[in-house]
């Protein structure tokens, strides 16, 4: 594997994973933009826009797109995160120069009124889908409650009342504002040629507007609180938490990562041997995230509406005794080996690379290779996670639920 | 590249795939134990689930701890399944590991505990699953439909009925080991950076003594009524559709292949476009093939909210009876396409191929190269698809709903 980089012309960023021994390749536009980058008058509106990139411009109808991603054999599509709008797709390598050019076009759609129109349906029918699902719904009151007045709180869906009042005109508008050289990074893993990519990109992405846009990242305290969502209906109840960890540059993201799949994996770990081997709760998980400027654990439990109060305690006493005491080398041994793993058989695939390729660069301007992150889990020294415990301990200020309890 | 497999098979009947792959730096397994839910005793639905749980929970002396923690520590991923035929073992890791593992997932699948202790956590939790389901009505209408398209116990769910649940003993779930987890119908599939002896030594050393009795055939009975409605405060309306296609082992299969592929394929596809495309109908359609050894379906799924949930159904429906009609070279061209892609993708993967492996075999007899499925696609002609699609319009349907409001059926009911 090699990698590598260069500037386009236009300012536009290109990075690389070459690798010869693959069978496919894989290239996606990573749009530095997401519901943390919305006014609350377009709350909606970055995935709202994300669907209509796929209703094409003025040389791709919305039918050619979809179309010629098949034609080609492309395993393609598109996310939206609170920080982060990605387009992808990957190919057999003799289609690359057809994908570049379909995703640089999704990049700059027409955003006809008609589409808009259209799209708005599906759009409300994406919202009403995720209603049903209990763990969803408690994930975006969790971070509502958790970032409180903060951007990351703001829902990346939106809700009905936000996206049936967003006018094309406001969406066009974000669009002008968002989508610019200095806010895009394209990546590329797998077997490809270089030089041959960077003509490429020149070629496709040359009609891409220079410009920056910056980002607010307001310094942050969240406040104890708690939401309930009743479902009086529901036979489960879903409860998820959230406390501060290190942010996406922290050099103890690496250590949290590990602490992460000690106390919270879902197979093995601490919450696993304390709820789920003995049948109190369906699932018990600590997970940790990353974002511009912030941090969080985030921990999750689903379990029996009688049961709730008695588990959440189980959790509380995982969580303080880690924090207490640490974990044990055999521990920390057990979760390197198991994300150790988890690295290289996901950097088999050319997708699998791509998100990681993408998201170090993004967030932390650096390459790291498999090997690098191998190396570095391999060596990381219990005294981190000690250290880390100190600066981040597992502490949760906010709690959301879903399901058949008024009050925890 | 020519993609090799061995095929050997131990004297107790166990049935061994292996594929090489040099490019790769991890190994997979896929591990079939003939003992899936439809071994399950009629009222003991649940059984086969209970069992898998407790795979995990100590074996051959070791407990579930020293287990979990052996398995980490070669860092091999690893999940168990219940299907309806099997139990599925699938495990990945690095190529240097695995054949380090190999000892110790046989004696976790042969000399389970299977410990009184252990057994009432094992079914809360399945327990706990069960309720999941009844949580979220599009989970809850994959398990109707399936109900509703296969006859019992194939229409049975794998994951167990929350009624079952209470009756099942640790005896039941002893018995349901001892009577199925044996070689005489299992089937091992390994692709990986392994190299052939090596592997043939780990093998025999983990399950050459291993015996078990051999199985008698499932007996399958009617199918439930339809159009079925269950009726739950969903803020959408789910609809679920079935209905009869060909078998992976039928001459006509790719036929079929390419028909699903026309309807549901890609974002190019006739349900996608029509429906979600340019009528803005709903977020999620699509529509899979399911084959088991002797029966397969079609099977569909839509959601959408109650106002436009009648008018999906009536879209869909129709869309999947006019498949036959104007089908074009391009459309065709581009489900070829696609499955090259798919094939060519599954190389870099060693879990896809350990399952493709032990799968084609359960279902086959034998294996498919990927060089073999790219030539049946290629020979495919639109002609033949229309002829297939033709001669195989649903004559019924299965329609099975969830959510607020029952719909009209006459689309599906006026094919009788």
């Amino acid at each position: 594997m090699k990698f590598h980089h260069c500037q386009l012309s236009n300012g536009l960023t290109l990075i690389a994973e070459t690798n010869p021994s693959v069978h496919s390749v894989a290239a996606g536009f990573f749009v530095r933009t997401g519901s943390r980058d919305e006014t609350a008058d377009v709350s909606g509106v970055s995935h709202f826009l994300e669907h209509m990139a796929f209703k094409g411009d003025e040389r791709f109808s919305a039918d050619d797109i979809n179309r010629v991603f098949d034609e080609i054999g492309a395993k393609y599509n598109a996310s939206t995160s609170e920080e982060v709008t990605m387009y992808y797709a990957a190919v057999l390598p003799e289609y690359l120069e057809p994908a570049l050019q379909l995703l640089a076009a999704l990049l700059q759609p027409s955003l006809r009124q008609a589409d808009f129109d259209m799209e708005k349906n599906v759009i409300l029918e994406e919202i009403s889908m995720y209603e049903d699902q209990p763990s969803f719904t408690c994930y975006d009151h969790v971070m509502a409650t958790h970032f409180a007045g903060h951007p990351l709180g703001q829902s990346i869906l939106g809700s009905q009342e936000s996206i049936t009042a967003l006018s094309a005109d406001q969406m066009r508008a974000y669009h002008q504002s968002r989508y610019h050289t200095g806010n895009i990074l394209l990546a590329v893993a797998g077997r490809c040629d270089f030089d041959l990519l960077c003509q490429l990109a020149e070629t496709h992405c040359s009609s891409i507007p220079r410009g920056k846009t910056s980002r607010q990242i307001p310094d942050f305290q969240p406040r104890t609180a708690s939401s309930l969502v009743p479902k009086p209906g529901s036979l489960q109840q879903h409860i998820m938490q959230m406390g501060i960890a290190p942010h996406g540059t922290d050099p103890l993201r690496y250590a949290a990562e590990l602490l992460s799949v000690v106390v919270g994996d879902d197979n093995g770990s601490r919450l696993f041997w304390e709820l789920v081997d003995p049948g109190y709760a369906e699932s018990a998980d600590l997970g940790y995230s990353e974002y511009d400027g912030d941090g969080a654990w985030m921990s999750y439990l689903s379990c029996a509406p009688e049961d709730v109060r008695e588990n959440l305690e189980r959790c509380l006493s995982v969580f303080d005794d880690v924090n207490r005491s640490g974990i044990t080398p055999e521990e920390l041994e057990q979760a390197r080996n198991k994300v150790a793993s988890r690295i290289v058989l996901r950097g088999e695939r050319p997708m699998g690379r791509l998100t990681s390729l993408g998201s170090n660069w993004l967030y932390r301007n650096e390459y790291r290779s498999i090997a690098e992150d191998l190396q570095l889990i391999r060596n990381l020294p219990i005294s981190q996670i000690h250290e880390l415990l100190k600066q981040y301990p597992l502490r949760m200020s906010s709690t959301a639920g879903v399901g058949p309890l008024e009050t925890l | 590249m020519t993609q090799v497999i061995h095929r050997f098979q131990l004297p107790n009947g166990l049935l061994v795939l292996f594929e090489p792959m040099a490019d790769v730096q991890s190994a997979s397994l896929s591990l079939l134990l003939p003992a899936g839910g439809t071994r399950d005793l009629p009222g003991r639905c649940g059984t086969a689930s209970i069992l898998s749980e407790m795979f995990n929970r100590g074996a051959d002396g070791f407990s579930a701890r020293e287990f979990c923690a052996a398995l980490d520590n070669l860092g091999l991923q690893r999940s168990i399944q219940t299907g309806s035929a099997h139990i599925t073992v699938s495990a990945a890791t690095t190529a240097d590991r695995l054949l380090s593992c190999l000892p110790l997932l046989a004696r976790m699948v042969r000399h389970p505990h299977l410990a009184h202790e252990e057994f009432e956590p094992a079914r809360d939790l399945i327990a706990q699953g069960l309720l999941a389901i009844e949580d979220e009505p599009r989970q809850k209408l994959g398990k109707l439909l399936r109900q509703h398209s296969y006859p019992a116990p194939w229409g049975n769910s794998s994951e167990g009925e929350l009624e079952d649940l209470q009756q099942i003993t640790v005896d039941d779930v002893r018995r349901h080991f001892h009577s199925f987890v044996t070689p005489t119908q299992a089937i091992l599939g390994i692709a990986g950076n392994l190299e052939l002896s090596a592997l043939e030594d780990a093998i025999y050393n983990a399950f050459a003594d291993w015996s078990g009795p051999a199985l008698a055939e499932v007996i399958s009975e009617a199918l439930p009524p339809t159009p079925f409605h269950l009726p739950h405060e969903s803020a959408q309306t789910h609809i679920g559709l079935a209905w009869d296609t060909v078998t992976y082992k039928d001459e006509h299969y790719y036929e079929a292949w390419a028909a699903v592929s026309l309807l549901s394929g890609g974002m190019s596809s006739r349900l996608f476009t029509e429906v979600r495309e340019k009528r803005g109908l709903c977020y999620a359609i699509s529509a899979s093939l399911s084959t088991l050894k002797d029966q397969a379906r079609v099977m569909a799924y839509a959601g959408t909210t109650t106002e436009r949930a009648q008018e999906t159904l009536d879209v869909t429906v129709a869309e999947i009876l006019r498949l036959h009609e104007n089908i074009t070279a391009d459309e065709l061209q581009r489900c070829r396409a696609r499955a090259k892609s798919s094939l060519i993708m599954q190389q870099e993967s060693t879990s896809s191929r350990a399952s493709s492996l032990a799968r084609d075999l359960y279902l086959l007899g034998r294996v498919v190269t990927l060089e073999e499925i790219h030539r049946r696609i290629d020979s495919l002609s639109v002609e033949r698809v229309r002829q297939f699609i033709f001669d195989h319009t649903p004559k019924s349907m299965v329609l099975v709903t969830t959510g607020p409001q029952e719909l009209n059926p006459s689309a599906v009911v006026s094919l009788r």
